[in-house]
């Protein structure tokens, strides 16, 4: 192994070097000069997004622990956007006064997690993939209990780590039954050793409810609201946007490679999960007010729109699947964009504040109109096509009532999203929010995720090249 | 080469940009009269199925297209959404509230209409579709009357639900569109040139078909559209009910039952009997409906119905009507709604027993009102009569006893369209004026009399010269009709 070896790694690296310079800045610099982390950081970090589109060469590293390919680096880089959208959004509230002693704790905090989602994608053993599992999930908790004197954000931060734990537990157990099955923790090896036997397939089953966790399919879905809700919307973008593309990255990817041989085993539950999922997440949202809470469960839907992607068990299949992920982060990223913008100005969360702010903040109101018909599955914007691949390739694999489902709870999600739609532009309010600038950083978070989400759908070569990078993964 | 979809769309996106109501409305009209009779000249010496085809390859991997294309049919349909887009314009002068929004939602309602009309792939064909629902959503929601959060949501839910049957429908048709997977399309005329799985057809036709169903108010999927119409802005009513439903049966005859011809004849006679419901039903609702929308938007429940229930007739005659009956109910629909926008613009109620004696105070809209009327109940010389005479004979020429049934059923709601249009001018028309302040009402300003003219112009057109339209349907009909005769015939055997 030499010098250039190690560089394939460079997102990881990139990162572990960014984080540590945030440190050293931030022990350098004189209490009242820490808001000058804020654009360093940023600056620094949109270097690294930019870096990691570079061209990638296929590599394994550390005898199989660590492996990288196109498709791997693409992951990458997409979860590396929506970090920078993210950011860019969470710089007023940051400037807050309150904030002021912590703010490298946010930077080194979230970067650390995204080392750790980076090297669970790229694992190619399950030690490697439980590591990266425990440092992306870790310190998402202490991010939750950011704002730790309020009791709410405090109670998310014990609640994520709570659930976590459990779940990092099964899936740990999981992973041993598989090591003891087939005496190997690598992928490749297990591949070719998987079998239906009784033992694999529970294996398999303690596997995946600790990835169902990660996910919040239905019924591992109960922390989600509560953490939401209590986190800072920041960390709620992350959380929900992030983590939850990330997790969906990884499951993609095991169980097209590790468990492949299993699919007729794992297909069944899948199918029920997505179902259930797709459905409790959207009859949940009907009833919110809160809107950090109605995004928490609208994304609990999403995911189970998801798994229609895995089961379509094919390139189309994954290729959906990353389509989908990639629309999803700037069309979530574009709602939690400007309810996050709304609160750290006003301090109004609930979708009743929302009424007639379009007579008041008519950019907001659309871009948020859009970002929600984005999520329904609307065209022209993004989330149209996205969704249409992922019910495309379900149905590929003849699973024709199962998109039928999932179209119709689709349509339910559309009235949901309708509902803020009508509170913004149709609903009249004699006090709405009063007209407010956004400073620039948020603007252009704004608008990144708004260019992405009526780019992406028409610009069919985004699809083209993920699915040319989805070959060489499965064939 | 240019194509019409081309043209029309970038004129459109332009405009809304523009903002300017008046240089739109304008604009659009001529854009769209100059493309209709490039059209017309054209069709004369070429015999492609379909003709200025544009075709841009979209999705590789996933073979889908951006293709247009035109025929007699679409061709028809686009003129009669130009001619109802450009009386809709006239109709809505005085919106005075967020009229820039107004205007963009609406042409993004036209552009979906349009867009649906001349696509020829079944991709782009369902994205125009979902594309001309959501606006109506806001149209109706921030600009509609009366419980219009309701109708708008209800509206939008119900149409999204079709569109979920559809979706089903859709994809299915893809993957059976070609028995080597590697070959897979979406494009209309390359599936119509193979044969699905007769039990794929079975599985996948009724979702299609109620899919197109819902949007064309099928029974028992009809009661998003009486809420939608009562609510909505006078412009958006002509709009959707004179072309948006007509999406509904355009694409239950060019994609159900073009594509899947052998479970169309095995199902028909369920949506037979569903669209006969529809359309005795819808009149005879019609009958005891007090509010004008109502009774109009009760009206279309019937003649949409007719629509779907010549379509499923599947034979030259009766789909020839199930056309022309579009364009006829479009255009009288569209008339019928804005003359009713009109009058609650003056009277500021559409409750007919509060009214009396109009033709008295506003003589042109009155006899306006009565020329829709005659021309919705079927009087010869207007486009009704032509539309039904031809759908009723062409459903007689089948001679087995369910078809003839239900045909004679279908045709008393000709009797029961009379009785509630003759109602209604009777009481809204005639008789002594009910109200004082009726009195000084003016007559229709010059805007409202261009919105009026243009739709009775092309009414009496149609009515006094069907031919050419029927000829130019006749002709890109005739391979359609070939097709499901020849698995007519096979199916027997």
């Amino acid at each position: 192994m030499n010098f250039s070896d190690i560089l394939t790694m460079r997102h990881e690296l990139m990162l572990t070097l960014l984080a540590l310079v945030v440190l050293i800045i931030d022990l350098n610099l004189h209490n009242r000069d820490k808001h000058l982390i804020i654009p360093i950081t940023l600056s620094l970090f949109f270097i690294d997004t930019l870096v990691g589109f570079l061209p990638a060469d296929k590599s394994v590293l550390f005898g199989g622990m660590y492996r990288t390919n196109g498709l791997l680096v693409l992951m990458k880089n997409i979860l590396n956007i929506g970090v920078l959208i993210i950011l860019l959004q969470s710089v007023t509230w940051l400037k807050k006064e309150e904030n002021r002693e912590k703010i490298s704790e946010y930077f080194i905090l979230l970067f650390s997690t995204l080392i750790g989602m980076n090297f669970m994608i790229s694992s190619g053993d399950f030690l490697m993939f439980y590591l990266g599992l425990e440092l992306a999930t870790i310190p998402v908790a202490a991010l939750a209990a950011y704002t730790h004197h309020q009791t709410k954000s405090a109670e998310a931060g014990i609640k994520l780590l709570l659930t976590s734990a459990l779940s990092s537990g099964i899936l740990l157990f999981g992973i041993s039954l598989i090591y003891g099955s087939t005496g190997s923790i690598y992928f490749d090896t297990i591949t070719e050793l998987y079998k239906n036997s009784p033992m694999q397939v529970l294996a398999f089953i303690f596997f995946f409810t600790g990835m169902a966790f990660k996910l919040s399919l239905v019924p591992f879905h109960l922390w989600t609201a509560d953490v939401y809700e209590g986190a800072p919307i920041n960390v709620t973008s992350y959380l929900s946007v992030i983590s939850k593309g990330a997790a969906a990255f990884i499951l993609i990817i095991v169980m097209f490679t590790v468990f492949n041989t299993i699919a007729p085993v794992y297909n069944h539950i899948l199918y029920l999960i997505a179902i259930i999922t797709m459905t409790v997440g959207n009859l949940f949202a009907l009833r919110q007010k809160n809107m950090k809470r109605f995004l928490a469960f609208s994304s609990i839907a999403q995911a189970g729109f998801i798994l229609l992607g895995i089961l379509g068990g094919n390139v189309m299949g994954m290729t959906s699947v990353i389509y989908f992920v990639l629309v999803y982060i700037f069309s979530n990223l574009g709602a939690f964009g400007v309810v996050s913008a709304i609160s750290t100005v006003t301090g109004k969360e609930s979708m009743d504040d929302y009424d007639g702010l379009y007579a008041t903040n008519p950019r907001l109101s659309l871009l948020m109109m859009l970002a929600l018909f984005s999520l329904a599955g609307i065209p022209p914007v993004a989330g149209f096509f996205g969704k249409f691949f992922l019910f495309a390739s379900a149905a590929s694999a003849g699973y024709y009532w199962l998109v039928f489902i999932a179209v119709l709870n689709a349509t339910i999600s559309l009235y949901y999203y309708l509902l803020v739609v009508k509170a913004m532009f149709i609903n009249k309010n004699e006090t709405p929010l009063a007209y407010f600038k956004s400073d620039l950083a948020t603007r252009v978070g704004l608008i990144l995720s708004g260019i992405g989400i009526f780019i992406l759908g028409f610009w069919s070569q985004i699809y083209e090249v993920i699915n040319s990078l989805s070959f060489g993964i499965i064939h | 080469m240019l194509t019409v979809g081309g043209i029309l769309l970038t004129k459109d996106l332009k405009h809304s940009r523009l903002v300017s109501a008046i240089g739109m409305g304008v604009q659009l009209i001529l854009s769209f009269v100059l493309v209709y009779l490039y059209l017309k000249e054209r069709a004369s010496g070429n015999t492609a199925a379909m003709l200025f085809t544009y075709d841009a390859l979209w999705f590789p991997t996933l073979n889908i297209h951006y293709a247009l294309g035109v025929d007699g049919i679409s061709v028809a349909m686009i003129a009669l959404t130009g001619i109802v887009v450009f009386a809709g314009i006239f109709a809505s002068w005085k919106v005075t509230y967020l009229p820039r929004e107004f205007f963009i939602s609406l042409i993004i309602l036209a552009s979906g209409v349009f867009g649906f009309f001349i696509s020829i792939d079944l991709f782009t064909m369902f994205l125009f579709y979902e594309l001309a629902v959501i606006p109506m959503y806001l149209l109706i929601g921030i600009w509609g009357s009366g419980p219009k959060e309701y109708s708008a949501m209800k509206l939008t839910l119900m149409l999204m639900a079709g569109s979920a049957l559809l979706l089903v429908g859709l994809l299915g048709i893809y993957f059976f569109s070609s028995p080597d997977p590697s070959h897979l399309t979406f494009n209309l005329m390359q599936i119509s040139k193979i044969r699905i799985p007769v039990e794929m057809q079975r599985f996948l036709f009724p979702f299609t078909f109620i899919g197109f169903g819902i949007l064309g108010a099928l029974f028992p999927f009809h009661t998003w559209s009486p809420d939608g119409h009562a609510s909505a802005p006078t412009a958006v009513s002509m709009l959707h009910a004179g072309v948006l439903m007509k999406l509904g049966g355009y694409g239950a005859f060019r994609v159900a039952i073009f594509l899947m011809p052998e479970a169309a004849h095995e199902q028909a006679w369920i949506f037979l009997i569903l669209t006969s419901i529809s359309v005795v039903y819808g009149a005879f609702s019609a009958i005891v409906q007090t509010d004008l929308k109502y009774i109009n938007a009760y009206s279309s429940v019937s003649h949409c119905g007719l629509v779907l229930f010549a379509v499923l007739m599947m034979n030259q005659t009766a789909m020839n009507g199930a056309i022309v009956q579009m364009i006829s109910h479009g255009l009288m629909t569209a008339l019928f709604f804005a003359l009713i926008g009109m009058i609650y613009g003056r009277t500021h109620t559409r409750l007919i027993n509060e009214m009396g004696g109009l033709m008295k105070v506003i003589p042109f809209l009155g006899v306006v009102y009565v020329i829709a009327g005659l021309a919705s109940l079927g009087l010869p010389g207007f486009s009704g009569f032509v539309a039904e005479m031809i759908i009723f004979v062409g459903s007689f020429q089948h001679t087995d006893v369910f078809h003839r049934v239900i045909t004679i059923v279908a045709a008393s709601s000709i009797v029961i369209t009379a009785v509630y249009i003759l109602r209604v001018v009777g009481i809204l028309l005639m008789g002594p004026i009910k109200n004082d302040h009726f009195l000084h009402l003016d007559d229709a300003k010059w805007y409202e009399k261009i919105s009026t003219i243009t739709l009775v112009l092309a009414i009496t057109a149609i009515g006094m010269a069907p031919f050419w339209l029927t000829n130019m349907i006749d002709y890109s009909l005739a391979p359609i009709v070939e097709k499901l005769l020849s698995i007519q015939i096979t199916s027997l055997f």
